[in-house]
């Protein structure tokens, strides 16, 4: 039997018990999304938009779900936090697929500002979900139709209008398992006209057992809001990360995306920007660094519906051994999309013969009246930059540690919280040392 | 004086050709030799294979620098032997402060003399002081190493390294290339002033000029590969009257 059918019998199996804990809106939602991921199974490799990323291979190993609810978010703050020195946070956690925050952290919120489970949110102040949950993501391929199709709850941050977060909001996801295991994780940002908030969401794992995390984030951004959005990967080889993104901004609002992958196993994200009104600006910068067999994949999509615009993207990748990296960044200027400034930059380092990068830069254009740029580049680290440093009397290894870094560098630049900055620039220093290849717990406090 | 630097019958190669054909030289503790000659004739070849450049392969011969055999050493080692070459075309590292570039050089310096790494503060009135001696602006600093300088500057850069790094045999690889007359006179100060009783350098140049500032105690013309003909600092002179076709000729 192919895994496809494995999963149809799971869900039509087990469908009463999905429901069980969830929310109406969650349930109908699921419905559609069922029908969708039957009709289509998995991507395959010939599919346009998943060439280089064999995605239904993963999905083979005969993972665990937690469908009965039965772990919750044990005890997770005692022995597991992910301090960022210097950075003031208020600190949720995801233990799989569970979401917590301890009473004294929401307090720190200004007020109106909500954060909490989707079946809470959903009871208290149902009009948030049921205006935005998933209306982004309904559009999106069978990898996050299977999200809504088995997801049973996620976070809901809704940050009401004029109201600005001054802490950095941080959630820290962690995965604890005896056994090999699937989780739906799904995150759901509403900001409201004039609002700021920034948020971290650093992803762990501390098992060595095969994991398969599918997350699906929507996030809506008002007139005039700003959002600045933090992701940090750092788990490890055993794990597959699905990330899907999509983000809708309105007129004059801001978004900021950086996406690290500093260690992991297998990774494909997807994210999707629609600048959806006047003058709003939106900049994603991506960092990926692999080694030993790891596959990394970005595929972006920013979408200027609107005039006005401006879209700024660079991706970074540092392949070593036999890591693998895919980019496909897509920008779409739409008719009505006058006046856009959109630039695209990808650069990317093999540093052996076996690592492979697939880039392919893409650029679709509808308007007349726009700028646009796009370039990718691959190459290797400059010999005669090391030979220089080396007649200085920097060793080899120092040599060439010191270029990737220079070459990471600028992506880490463009992150604007100073305290993440400065850690970010040591962990991925550390990451070229060879000094995070264990990853038990976060080393963003270490 | 004692011998700090001795080459005897030197042969390289690069992609198999052969550059160097026997190269005889003896640098004592103290001195300035100039290394003149046409294009084509060794002169860069000769700077690389002494730093360990891994294009060149040495396939005869052998270099004794401090009494110790050069081709063993790393070119990293060579440089914290005191071994210092100011580039002809200074190679330019996106990303890499000047000051996070000589912290790196000079506390792997340190490390192989078995010193403790410098401290931050120490180590930024070096770089101050060092600055100050070449006339090289504050702001270029903070850039990254060569990054968007003018020839010029360039090649200060490679002096204030030079400062910062105190070696006992600097090689100047046509440092006066692509320089104006007061850019020149700048950098020749600046290598003026570095000079101590126990420390030597190799000049190579095409031209007189540099020589002008920089006083050579002994001159060699290296041509195809060879050194063929060394003399006291008279022979810059002739050679700006006469050229090199007559040593072309000869050979």
């Amino acid at each position: 039997m192919e895994c496809v059918q494995e999963y149809i019998n799971l869900f039509e199996s087990n469908k009463a018990l999905i429901d069980k804990p969830c929310t109406q809106k969650l349930n109908e939602e699921r419905e559609k999304a069922f029908v969708r991921f039957r009709a289509e199974g998995f991507p395959k490799l010939k599919d346009e938009n998943w060439l280089h990323t064999n995605v239904a291979k993963k999905f083979e190993t005969d993972y665990g779900m937690d469908l009965g609810r039965k772990a919750g978010a044990n005890s997770v703050k005692g022995s597991f936090t992910c301090d960022v020195p210097n950075l003031k946070t208020v600190r949720g956690y995801i233990v799989n697929d569970c979401f917590t925050i301890a009473g004294e952290d929401r307090n720190k919120l200004p007020k109106g500002v909500l954060i909490g489970k989707i079946n809470e949110i959903a009871e208290s102040n149902p009009e948030i979900i049921d205006s935005f949950y998933n209306q982004l993501a309904s559009k999106g391929d069978s990898i996050v139709q299977f999200n809504t199709s088995f997801v049973q709850d996620g976070i809901i941050l809704y940050v009401p209008k004029n109201t600005v977060i001054d802490e950095t909001i941080q959630i820290v996801a962690q995965l604890q398992t005896n056994v090999d295991i699937l989780t739906n994780r799904r995150l759901l940002v509403v900001m409201e006209e004039n609002s700021h908030a920034s948020l971290l969401l650093c992803d762990h794992s501390s098992t060595d057992k095969k994991s398969l995390s599918i997350e699906v984030t929507e996030i809506f951004i008002g007139r005039g809001a700003s959002l600045d959005l933090y992701e940090l990967e750092e788990t490890t080889e055993s794990n597959t990360r699905l990330g899907n993104l999509f983000v809708n901004q309105k007129h004059d609002s801001r978004f900021n995306h950086c996406n690290i992958t500093l260690t992991n196993g297998f990774t494909r994200n997807y994210i999707e920007v629609v600048l959806d009104g006047e003058g709003a600006d939106t900049n994603i910068n991506g960092l990926a660094i692999g080694d030993k067999k790891q596959h990394i994949d970005n595929r972006t999509l920013v979408e200027h519906k609107k005039g006005h615009c401006t879209s700024n993207e660079l991706y970074k990748y540092i392949l070593d051994e036999e890591s693998i990296g895919v980019f496909a960044g897509k920008m779409l200027i739409c008719t009505d999309a006058q006046q856009t400034v959109s630039q695209q930059t990808n650069r990317n380092l093999c540093l052996t013969s076996c690592a492979r990068m697939y880039a392919q830069p893409q650029l679709e254009i509808y308007a007349d009246d726009v700028k646009c740029s796009h370039g990718s580049t691959v190459g290797q680290l400059d010999e005669n930059a090391l030979f220089y440093m080396q007649q200085r009397g920097i060793p080899a290894d120092e040599a060439r540690h010191l270029l990737m870094y220079a070459f990471a560098g600028e992506v880490i630049d463009n992150i604007k919280l100073e305290a993440l900055r400065e850690r970010l620039h040591i962990l991925v220093e550390k990451r070229f040392r060879g000094e995070l290849n264990h990853c038990k717990g976060c080393n963003l406090c270490k | 004086m004692e011998n700090l630097l001795e080459i005897k019958n030197l042969h390289a190669t690069i992609d198999g050709k052969e550059i160097l054909k026997g190269i005889n030289l003896t640098v004592k503790a103290g001195e300035v030799h100039a290394i003149m000659g046409p294009n084509g004739s060794g002169k860069s070849t000769l700077s690389n294979v002494l730093v360990g450049h891994p294009a060149y392969t040495v396939t005869e011969g052998e270099i004794i620098y401090k009494g110790k055999n050069l081709l063993e050493l790393s070119p990293e080692d060579r440089s914290h032997e005191g071994l210092f070459l100011s580039f002809q075309y200074p190679v330019e590292i996106p990303g890499v402060s000047i000051t996070n570039f000589m912290r790196a050089a000079i506390n792997a310096k340190r490390e192989y003399l078995g010193q403790e790494p410098m401290n931050a503060t120490e180590f930024l009135k070096m770089m101050r002081e060092k600055r100050a001696m070449v006339n090289l602006d504050s702001k270029l600093a903070n850039r990254s190493v060569n990054e968007g300088f003018s020839g010029g500057e360039k090649k200060r850069n490679e002096i204030f390294q030079m400062a910062m790094l105190e070696p006992t045999l600097s090689i100047l690889d046509e440092t006066d290339s692509g320089l104006d007359i007061d850019a020149l006179r700048i950098v020749a100060e600046g290598v003026n002033k570095l000079k101590r009783e126990d420390t030597s350098s190799l000049v190579i140049t095409h031209y007189q000029r540099l020589l002008d500032y920089i006083k050579p105690d002994i001159v060699h013309i290296l041509y195809n590969g060879k050194i063929v003909k060394t003399a006291g600092p008279e022979l810059v002179m002739e050679l700006e009257e006469r050229g090199y076709d007559w040593i072309k000729n000869e050979n």
